[in-house]
């Protein structure tokens, strides 16, 4: 068990470096960073020295370390386009993405698993065909524009939910969060909805797909031989089974989710990192998009890690501590 | 055999084929094909079935702007959809868009097929540190959301490319980034036939009588991975008109000048609040049509190709 | 003699297809007594495992029972609602399948599977529960039960997940017991001793046992009558050291003269020409008519029903009256 965490960690940590080896190229060669922070009057001289004193002149290996040792410690560097610390800006985003990214987690998960077990035990019933239509459509319908039919009705004609922004926010120091007021739970509502949809589609559609391998299964079928009741065949034994792989998946599409987050954040202009990201892409603002690259992977890896761990608790199979009777 | 006896044996041949049958017997997949075809052709021959061209501000009159569906009061017969704010014919934009989506989603599976495929046979084929190094770049990418991926190369190329060039190159930058973004799968389905083809003898014995690897693996291999390339291509479509409509959503796909599905919901999104609410509808149901009908489409050549999953006979 | 535990009587089993039906199990009669072990031997998809899934009321759809009664000590459970049959399957009948090694879920130890199937059927409490799970396992023949109760299947060897399967079928005491090739998968050497673990805990018990197989020496070690399927029919029904000694229907020669012996000149095997047919072409008449050396005219035209021909019940016109022509 700790041997295997060790080499996950380890594995991560070639994924980090690889992905700051990416934010670092842009970072470094997409542009120029000196044409970037100075203005068209600064002299050549000038820009020598900024140049000496950013290190841009030394060898490629050490700026990469020194770019490697100021994420960790949490310096990204200067926007191009607001000029302020990337760090900071990141920061005053954050709390609004993890918070929308979680609530829509949460609707995803706790909507996506009872229907994809109804769909899987009952394949023939009128609600799974309506669950199964309602997964093609939240499959095909574009994220944007669930979200624009969703302020088209009720924003716009039934004019009960806000349409924008999270509503007022309370100031937890290092956090913000809208999740105390009840305008702050009005205006996360469509935006978690439209962020979940996707999700909760995928999730309903795996657990289905899962379950119906898992009902397929000798031990499954045994069970009944046992005689057991159907709640212990079904959610005792096949939706335990099931859970597992569907661990792994949901837990990876957190992940997705906060990347997933930059649209609905367009939508509603939620003011999150993703709406920061989208406004760098379109600057160019090379500073900005590294960091959120390299934040969102070290989010996935995070989360990779720990679906990892948690797969190893729930599955006895993985467990290496007892041995394996021979012959 | 006359022609027509030809023709003859092979619709019925068709029509016998298990394929066919399973196509038959689902009506909404009927339907699906018909609607992708009917959005396909319309899309194809949209300057000659509209009666505007979009693009051409000549052809646009700001007296005709915010005209509304024909139902609605107001609504004009010459505008059967209304009109955007620029006075542009809803209908004829749809179709214009959906030529745009359509072939930058046809451009990019292309694209990320090629990709794939080739890293795909190259992996399976030659195995070893190749092989592992490809995978685990796959493993990675496939970790992250295409459309971050497709972000990521979008902003890069803003930065790399020349600004006043941009525009021009703006559909080629797309294109690019969603093929980039959705070549895994691809390779590695290929892969997987590959390995399994690899170690069938008649590969074997065509390696034994010296015929060049290239050549096993394009006559011998590529074939019969092209069941499952099918199925990937298909669903990555519908996958890439989908990324396509959400970065012109966002502002960094296809340039103003050449408005896809995607950029017509964008400007609509302005108008939701005003009431012209026919601009961002309209298009977002085609574009949903569009994406739904491929995607039946795909389901339903999986689970054709997939006989685990193909009712068959009991024992 | 008693009346029998188990009679079914013309079981009829079918499949719909797109093709059409089929039918598996065609007009099946068969009975056993209390205490006795019935073999059940033929090639796979003569229909054998179908029966006894029948029986228990566990066909995977679209499979059903077109027609035929199965009575249990008398009474039919045939057609009986859900939730009756359940609480018979594990309770009054016990199963045991062909593959021990995906019979139990990996996620469960095989104490909380036991204890879990006693809770189900027998009104104890979890510790009698677990104490009676200890008692099975030992029975069995797990060594160190104690410890190895709180393990998961993947801890035990092939043969030992069967004998934990068998404690599984046998812990509610079950008066009959269905085993489907119950050692087709594990070793040779361990086949001899799970049959022989059977053949005594069902005789301590006084258990029935249905033992469906295609391995005639299993038949000849274990039961006290055989019945013999083809595509779905039976064709021989008989005490076993008649029907090995002297078998009568064609196809039975033709097993027992595949079958090696020690001592016996390997060329000298016959085989049976051709293969069973398939179920959507099964020919009129005998089923085994066009592979049959002995075939007659009538075995094409009409289908012969078992009768009587001393200890035994046979299938075939050699041994009655040809029917007249034009029937």
């Amino acid at each position: 068990m700790i041997a295997l965490v060790i080499r996950r960690l380890l594995q991560s940590i070639v994924v980090m470096l690889a992905v700051a080896l990416i934010g670092f190229t842009l970072f470094r060669y997409v542009g120029d960073p000196v044409a970037q922070m100075v203005g068209q009057e600064t002299s050549l001289q000038e820009r020598a020295e900024l140049r000496e004193r950013l290190g841009l002149n030394d060898a490629v290996a050490v700026q990469f370390g020194r770019y490697v040792g100021d994420i960790a410690r949490g310096r990204f560097g200067i926007s191009y386009a607001i000029d302020r610390p990337v760090a900071d800006l990141i920061a005053e985003r954050l709390p609004a993405t993890l918070e929308l990214s979680f609530v829509a987690a949460l609707f995803a998960l706790i909507a996506g698993i009872p229907m994809g077990v109804y769909t899987a035990l009952h394949p023939t019933r009128l609600l799974t065909r309506v669950f199964l239509t309602i997964s093609l459509i939240g499959i095909s319908l574009p994220t944007f524009f669930i979200g624009i039919l969703l302020i088209l009705v009720f924003g716009v004609w039934l004019g009960l939910l806000p349409t924008f922004g999270r509503g007022a926010v309370v100031d937890l120091g290092l956090w913000t969060t809208g999740l105390l007021t009840a305008s702050g739970w009005k205006s996360i509502l469509m935006p978690a909805f439209t962020l979940g949809m996707f999700q909760l589609t995928l999730i309903m559609r795996l657990v289905r797909s899962e379950m119906l391998e898992v009902l397929r299964t000798d031990y499954i079928k045994f069970a009944r031989a046992r005689g057991l009741t159907d709640r212990a065949v079904n959610f005792g034994h096949a939706l335990k089974n099931t859970l597992v792989p569907v661990i792994t998946i949901t837990g990876l599409q957190l992940g997705s989710i906060i990347a997933f987050a930059i649209i609905t954040e367009t939508v509603f202009q939620w003011p999150g990192m993703g709406l920061l990201f989208l406004q760098a892409i379109q600057f160019a603002d090379i500073p900005v998009m590294a960091s959120y690259l390299v934040l969102i992977a070290l989010f996935f890896v995070v989360i990779n890690l720990a679906v990892d761990i948690l797969y190893h608790v729930v599955d006895p199979r993985l467990r290496i501590d007892r041995g394996v009777e021979a012959g | 055999m006359t022609a027509i006896a030809r023709l003859r044996r092979t619709i019925a041949r068709v029509r016998d084929h298990d394929l066919w049958h399973d196509f038959t017997a689902s009506r909404i997949t009927v339907a699906a094909a018909a609607v992708t075809l009917a959005i396909v052709l319309a899309a194809l021959f949209a300057p000659w079935i509209t009666p505007q061209n979009p693009f051409d501000p000549a052809e646009l009159d700001l007296l005709d702007a915010f005209t509304p569906p024909v139902w609605a009061e107001g609504g004009d017969w010459r505008f059967v959809l209304g009109t955007d704010d620029q006075g542009r014919d809803l209908y004829s934009a749809m179709l214009h868009g959906a030529r745009i989506s359509l072939l930058v989603g046809f451009a990019s599976v292309l694209l990320a097929a090629a990709i794939g495929v080739t890293l795909g046979l190259v992996a399976g084929y030659s195995g070893g540190a190749v092989d592992a190094t490809i995978m685990r770049i796959a493993d990675i990418q496939i970790s992250f959301p295409a459309i971050l991926i497709a972000l990521l190369i979008d902003g890069v190329a803003r930065g790399v490319l020349p600004r006043d060039r941009h525009d021009e190159l703006a559909l080629y930058v797309l294109v690019f980034a969603i093929g980039a973004s959705g070549w895994v799968q691809f390779a590695r389905t290929v892969r997987g036939s590959t390995l399994v083809e690899k170690n069938r003898e008649y590969v074997q014995a065509a390696r034994v009588i010296g015929v060049r690897p290239a050549a096993i693996v394009l006559r011998h291999v590529l074939p019969n991975a092209m069941g499952p390339v099918l199925v990937i291509a298909t669903i990555g479509l519908a996958v890439a008109i989908l990324t396509e409509a959400t970065l012109s959503f966002l502002g960094v796909g296809v340039p103003p000048t050449q408005p896809s599905l995607g950029t017509l919901i964008d400007i609509g999104q302005d108008f939701l609040f005003s009431g012209e609410w026919w601009i961002v509808v309209f298009p977002g149901v085609l574009l949903a049509a569009l994406i739904l009908a491929v995607n039946l489409l795909g389901d339903w050549l999986r689970d054709a190709f997939n006989p685990k999953l193909r009712k068959g006979v009991a024992r | 003699m008693s009346a029998p535990l188990l009679e079914v009587e013309d079981l009829r089993v079918e499949f719909p297809t797109r093709r059409g039906t089929l039918v598996a199990v065609d007009g099946v009669s068969f009975s056993i007594a209390r205490g006795e072990v019935l073999g059940m031997v033929g090639e796979s998809g003569a229909g054998k495992s179908l029966t006894g899934n029948a029986v228990i009321g566990l066909l995977e759809p679209p499979g059903r029972i077109a027609a035929g009664t199965v009575r249990l000590a008398g009474e039919r459970i045939d057609g009986l609602p859900h939730e009756a049959i359940r609480r018979i399957r594990g309770r009054r009948i016990g199963a045991i399948f062909q593959d021990p090694l995906t019979s139990l879920n990996p996620l469960y130890t095989v104490g909380e599977q036991i204890v879990e199937t006693v809770l189900t059927h027998l009104d104890v409490g979890a510790r009698a529960a677990r104490r009676r799970a200890l008692e099975l396992l030992g029975e069995v023949g797990i060594p160190a039960a104690a410890e190895r109760i709180d393990h998961y299947p993947h801890q035990f060897s092939g043969g030992m997940r069967q004998r934990v399967v068998i404690a599984l079928a046998l812990c509610a005491e079950p008066e009959l017991i269905i085993a489907d090739e119950p050692t087709t998968a594990l070793d040779v050497s361990i086949q001899a001793q799970i049959i022989r673990l059977l053949r005594r805990l069902s005789a301590e018990r006084g258990a029935s046992v249905l033992l469906i197989t295609h391995d005639m020496g299993v038949i000849a070690e274990t039961a006290d009558r055989v019945a013999v399927m083809y595509a779905g029919r039976i064709a021989e029904i008989g005490p076993v050291r008649d029907v090995l000694k002297a078998p009568l229907h064609p196809y039975t020669r033709g097993l027992m003269d595949a079958i090696p012996a020690v001592g016996r000149d390997v060329d000298s095997l016959a085989q049976i020409d051709g293969a069973m047919p398939r179920l959507h072409e099964i020919p009129a008449g005998c089923a085994f008519h066009p592979r049959c050396p002995s075939a007659v005219a009538a075995c094409g035209r009409d289908r012969p029903d078992l009768a009587p021909s001393g200890a035994t019940e046979v299938a075939c016109w050699l041994y009655r009256p040809e029917p007249a022509h034009g029937r």
